[in-house]
């Protein structure tokens, strides 16, 4: 089973290492971390997709919570959040195939991020899932290299895992 | 203006420290000449492993917290094995180490290690200061995270130019504020309601105490509750002192080096109330085993213990002595049933053995016993590692006392300097350290320590020649293969004679307990040899 955890943390050198010190001394096994400073620039906040039981995901999250900079840990509920991924796709083409991956990117609506004499590099955001299946589509053309960002989440409607104060501050 | 090292003065004095632990290096000289001028107490140890368990020996016999320092590089790596321990037993200590200037840092130069990163698994929280100015805050907040919530180690390393740098002025904070830091301190009420009607359902409950009662100061609630209801308590080896030995309520330690009435009381048990423990494999060997047959009801500061080790019917998060107030409330004047205490009474008597005596040798665990009342009943023990430490574990009869050891990471070594921060912390308690012959030589060099110092310890060494507990483990499941468990131990007499420390070198009890009556009389440390047949079994 995955779990998308939102995690607040305290915005300074060294947090990161102790989260991932952590994932690897417990043998925590994660999908993907992205990290990112909030509208409050003391304030980070990482986003972890996790594979594991009940019992994994509950020791991760309070785990987690023991760690000082640590300022709130949200476990997201499947349907009630959405979630994005950001992906670079490098494919190597000739200029005869340049106009099959055109379309394929079309169809997704993928943009060109570059485009060089025996290569093309397509920027695509969504799913983690759709991305997967564009990742699949692009296959037969030779892929030459991906970049991942890994996920980002957020809540649905007015739902906040962390209230930053950003409005307060104004 | 003021520097940055007066400052670390400064701030230690506002928390009330009085006695420090350390050993000097060039990255932590600006701290020791601030030192030099103050009134802290400073005790120079041989090792800085030893600095490490003196403060935690110190912390867990005082109201304060043991405070160490050390230098950078191999000073503060010295250390790791101290702070370690300290982390696995959840004991409060704040250790200062020297570090290579900042405009240096990252760059391998002489006496570098990158030390906060290092220790990052043993630590409740570390901090590596990069400003002069954040000294006071820092200070303030590794005393509140360290003696707070689950209690364990707070490592601070300063760059050496950071103690060199002068700012206007000091101000202590205090407050703190940690946003991330909020530890929950009151059991949630419908919780302890649910606890209560289980123990009322259940018909053989039984309590299973460890080192958190004791770090919380909540022993004397426990003992009332334990009174009031007639439920028995059984402690982890941590757990140890959480009531007298000879309570009729009490039933020893569990474990696989523990005592079979307690191990008995436990499986036959149907709900087991675990108060402060985090029943490691030492103490159950097999959670899941009990959580099948009895129901748990967990109670703990640290809620990521709870459901760690053992499936909990009813968790209750809070400081052990506001929870075991509460369910004193609550549950009013109920008594558990008069059957099972009457069964389990009876195992207790029943099921206790005398040691027999081998003839020509000290029979340990008798004189562990015996011990028990040559001390004054506020006697301190300290255990080290290996069946040296299960022999006092079963054997110490606590009154008043203090039993400390490591039973978290067993660190070979932990009882003498232990033993050195309880005696200062307590000067006027009677401070026993009982260590094996291979433990007694992991920090051997505290003799001098305690020779310079006078420290008046009484140490203890069970001498079988051998790795004793490994050897134990070889004999039963390696097929009597003794490998590498042979100690050609030195005359530790000569040893204690180099360093001034008077010491006798017996081999039977009536000796031992002739010798150590005259020893309790005087005012300065001893070394008591007993040497011990190497086939005295743990239990
Ligand atoms: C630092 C360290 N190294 C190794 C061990 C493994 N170990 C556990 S008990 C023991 C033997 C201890 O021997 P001794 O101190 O003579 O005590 P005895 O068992 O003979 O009473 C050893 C080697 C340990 N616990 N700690
Ligand atoms: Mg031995």
């Amino acid at each position: 089973m995955k779990y998308t955890l939102s995690v607040i943390v305290e915005n300074h050198s060294g947090v990161l290492s102790k989260i991932s010190g952590l994932f690897s001394r417990r043998a925590f096994n994660i999908d993907s971390l992205a990290v990112g400073v909030t509208s409050n620039p003391a304030i980070s906040r990482i986003t972890i997709v996790a594979n594991g039981d009940e019992y994994v995901v509950e020791q991760l999250e309070k785990q987690l919570n023991k760690l000082i900079p640590v300022i709130k840990v949200k476990r997201l509920e499947e349907g009630e959040y959405v979630s994005r991924e950001l992906v670079l796709i490098k494919v190597g083409c000739s200029s005869q195939k340049r106009d099959e991956i055109l379309r394929v990117a079309q169809v997704v609506s993928a943009k060109v991020a570059d485009v060089a004499n025996t290569s093309i590099t397509l920027e695509y955001s969504d799913t983690n899932d759709r991305i997967d299946t564009l990742v699949n589509l692009l296959k037969p053309y030779g892929i030459k290299e991906i970049v991942r960002t890994g996920t980002v989440a957020i809540e649905k409607g007015h739902g906040e895992a962390y209230h930053s104060g950003y409005n307060d501050k104004k | 203006m003021i520097s940055g090292a007066d400052i670390m003065i400064k701030c230690l004095e506002a928390e009330g420290v009085d006695t420090v632990f350390g050993y000097p290096g060039a990255a932590i000289c600006p701290f020791y000449d601030s030192l030099y001028k103050s009134n802290i107490k400073h005790i120079l140890v041989r090792m800085e492993q030893s600095a490490v368990h003196a403060a935690n020996g110190y912390s867990r016999c005082s109201n304060k917290v043991g405070v160490c320092v050390a230098t950078s590089g191999p000073g503060a790596t010295n250390m790791i094995t101290g702070i370690a321990t300290a982390y696995s037993d959840s004991i409060p200590v704040i250790c200062i180490t020297g570090q290579v200037k900042r405009e240096l840092l990252g760059r391998d130069v002489f006496q570098e290690a990158d030390i906060t990163g290092a220790c990052e698994p043993f630590v409740k929280h570390s901090y590596l200061v990069n400003d002069t100015k954040d000294l006071p805050k820092v200070f303030r907040e590794a005393f509140h995270i360290a003696t707070t919530g689950r209690m364990g180690p707070v490592l601070i390393d300063i760059p050496q130019d950071v103690q060199e740098e002068c700012i206007e002025s000091f101000e202590y904070p205090d407050k703190v504020d940690i946003v991330g830091y909020k530890p929950n301190y009151r059991g949630h009420k419908m919780q302890i309601k649910r606890a209560v009607e289980l123990i009322k359902k259940s018909e053989r409950p039984i309590i299973v105490a460890g080192g958190g009662v004791l770090s919380s100061g909540s022993k004397l609630k426990l003992v009332q509750f334990a009174e009031t209801t007639g439920i028995p308590v059984i402690s982890t080896l941590m757990g140890i002192g959480v009531m007298p030995s000879e309570h009729m309520r009490y039933l020893g330690m569990l474990g696989t080096h523990g005592k079979k009435y307690a191990n008995r009381a436990l499986q036959e048990s149907d709900l087991v109330i675990v108060c402060g423990a985090r029943l490691g494999d030492r103490a159950v060997a097999r959670p899941d085993q009990v959580s099948k047959t009895s129901k748990i009801i967990h109670i703990d500061i640290d809620p990521a213990e709870i459901g760690k080790n053992v499936k909990t019917t009813v968790p209750i998060v809070g400081d052990m002595k506001n929870v075991i107030e509460k369910l004193i409330e609550e549950i009013g004047d109920y008594h558990i049933p008069h059957e099972w205490c009457e069964t389990y009474r009876e195992w207790k008597e029943k099921l206790y053995r005398e040691p027999p005596v081998k003839e020509g040798f000290v029979e340990p665990r008798s004189l562990v016993a015996k011990l028990s009342f040559m001390m004054k009943s506020k006697g301190i023990l300290v255990a080290d590692v290996g069946q040296n430490q299960i022999w006092c574990a079963n054997n110490f009869r606590i009154r008043e006392g203090r039993f400390l050891t490591t039973g978290g990471m067993g660190t070979m070594g932990y009882s003498v300097p232990a033993a050195m921060g309880a005696k200062l912390a307590r000067p006027t308690r009677d401070v026993v350290a009982v260590c094996g012959d291979g433990s007694f030589q992991m920090n051997l060099t505290e003799l001098g320590t305690i020779m310079q110092n006078n420290i008046n310890i009484k140490i203890i060494v069970m001498r079988n020649n051998r790795l004793g507990m490994v050897r134990e483990l070889q004999a039963n499941q390696y097929g009597n293969r003794y490998s590498a468990t042979i100690l050609d131990d030195p005359d530790f007499k000569k040893i204690a004679e180099a360093y001034g420390i008077k010491s006798a070198e017996v081999n039977s009890n009536a000796e031992a307990e002739a010798v150590a009556e005259k020893m309790f009389q005087t005012k300065e440390p001893f070394i008591l040899i007993c040497n011990v047949h190497p086939d005295t079994p743990s239990i």
